[in-house]
């Protein structure tokens, strides 16, 4: 029977669409409004920002595959416990290996290993997708929507770290001349309310440039 | 559908099979994980006596060859242990579990706590290893004094989970770098630790600024637990300085 069935290529059109719709019209932060909590917090400086988005991504590729491949035996009515425990038991033995043989990545970790679990992203896209559908598309699902979560994240803490500290990745960039001249780091980039004003002033550029995101 | 029997069955299973991947992965990586916090305390503490260019590989030969001495002092001040041998790492004072001693300190029950000496260019470093609280978890560091035991050389902090970016920010060369230099007792000989304190310490008079330093701006809890750890470890050692001098 499968034999007749046409094979779709890996990365067919529809396969791409998967990666490149969370980047702009289907954004899990600016569209699906998931995950704000951690892009608050973790956004004051560039560097923590991009480590985030990539262990999001990471986790978010590997439990869709995983949750999707055991799709079919999964009891509906359990099925969410079933879906932390995946994303649980994940994150706590690459958090482990991490430790164990790169102890200074580790380090620079710290607290985020811990937050992933908590990112609503991976459960959303969990229960929107992954239940649903085969393993390859549901891995470029997790790989799309991690790196919509990353690009806004990366542009929270670039504005943040830039206006907050006056410096890109940790190196001054702001000349000393303009200090000197009587400008000021503005201390509230550096707060978490800053970054729920920048978030919404991206998801106002965003909606007003296209109308179909906007409700009635 | 599916029945109940097969939901619990499942269920079961999961469980059952998710606690043997956790529990093995936890204990086979588990030697692993403590040799890499061992070497990062070593990293640490010569990081703060001033060594450069330590790294995790050659952290363990360089403590073996710099630091010449640890020992362990009681709370009077005694000294009770005193290792000088190669393998620094098996020293009772490199052992010593420093948040059991401190919290034996807050019931006012005896104590012990290590201290370990340095050689840099022919002079002796004292290094005070510390421990306290934060806003999310513990907070540790080590605390490097010169061989008249007010003036400190370095020192470097580390956290559990303090929130990146602001809190975390201790342990950048940032705050860490405002240190040196500084003295933990005043021209009486009063203990008066290293404060961090809010609002600025350059406009702060001159003989108050040596004992001060800046706190994080949005890491307000962080800097407390630091100030908190700094006085409560340090006071511990002031009897055994006195003894020194």
């Amino acid at each position: 029977m499968s034999t007749k069935h046409e094979k779709e290529p890996l990365f067919s059109a529809r396969n791409r669409k998967l990666i490149s719709n969370p980047l702009g019209m289907e954004n899990p932060i600016t569209v699906q409004v998931l995950g704000i909590c951690s892009a608050l917090a973790v956004t004051a400086k560039l560097k923590p920002a991009f480590v985030m988005a990539v262990s999001v991504t990471v986790v978010t590729m590997f439990s869709n595959l995983i949750i999707s491949a055991m799709r079919n035996s999964i009891p509906p009515r359990i099925r969410i416990i079933v879906q932390l425990v995946v994303i649980a038991s994940l994150v706590i033995v690459v958090d482990q290996v991490l430790k164990a043989y790169v102890y200074d990545v580790s380090r620079q970790l710290s607290v985020f290993v811990g937050l992933i679990i908590t990112n609503c992203i991976l459960m959303g896209r969990l229960e929107a997708f992954a239940m649903s559908n085969k393993p390859w598309p549901s891995f470029l699902d997790g790989l799309g929507n991690g790196l919509g979560y990353g690009l806004i994240l990366i542009i929270l803490g670039f504005t943040r770290e830039l206006f907050g500290s006056g410096a890109i990745w940790g190196y001054s960039i702001v000349p000393q001349a303009l200090f000197d001249f009587g400008y000021k780091n503005n201390g509230f980039f550096i707060l978490p309310p800053m970054a729920l004003i920048i978030v919404g002033i991206i998801i106002w550029i965003q909606r007003s440039r296209n109308p179909e995101l906007v409700e009635d | 559908m599916y029945s109940n029997a097969y939901i619990l069955r499942y269920a079961a299973i999961m469980v059952i099979l998710v606690a043997a991947i956790l529990s093995s992965a936890a204990m086979l990586l588990k030697p692993l994980q403590d040799r890499n916090e061992a070497v990062d305390k070593m990293q640490s503490i010569l990081i703060a006596a001033g060594f450069e260019n330590v790294n995790s590989s050659n952290a363990i030969e360089m403590f073996n060859d710099n630091v010449t001495q640890m020992i362990v002092i009681d709370q009077d001040g005694n000294l009770i242990d005193e290792y000088t041998d190669d393998a620094k790492e098996n020293s009772m004072a490199f052992k010593l579990n420093l948040k059991e001693e401190l919290y034996n300190k807050s019931l006012n029950k005896p104590y012990k706590l290590p201290l370990y000496i340095a050689e840099r260019n022919d002079k002796h470093i004292y290094i005070i290893p510390l421990h306290g609280v934060g806003l999310w978890g513990a907070l540790w560091g080590n605390i490097a004094l010169k061989d008249d035991f007010i003036t400190v050389v370095g020192v470097t902090f580390g956290h559990k989970s303090e929130t990146p970016g602001l809190g975390a920010e201790i342990e950048t060369p940032i705050f860490e770098d405002q240190f040196p230099g500084k003295v933990i007792f005043d021209e009486t000989g009063k203990f008066t630790s290293i404060q961090v304190v809010k609002g600025g310490v350059a406009s702060l008079p001159a003989d108050l600024q040596k004992h001060k330093v800046d706190a994080i701006s949005g890491g307000t809890i962080t800097s407390n637990g630091v100030n908190d750890m700094l006085q409560n470890v340090l006071e511990s050692y002031v009897t055994y300085f006195k003894s020194q001098e």
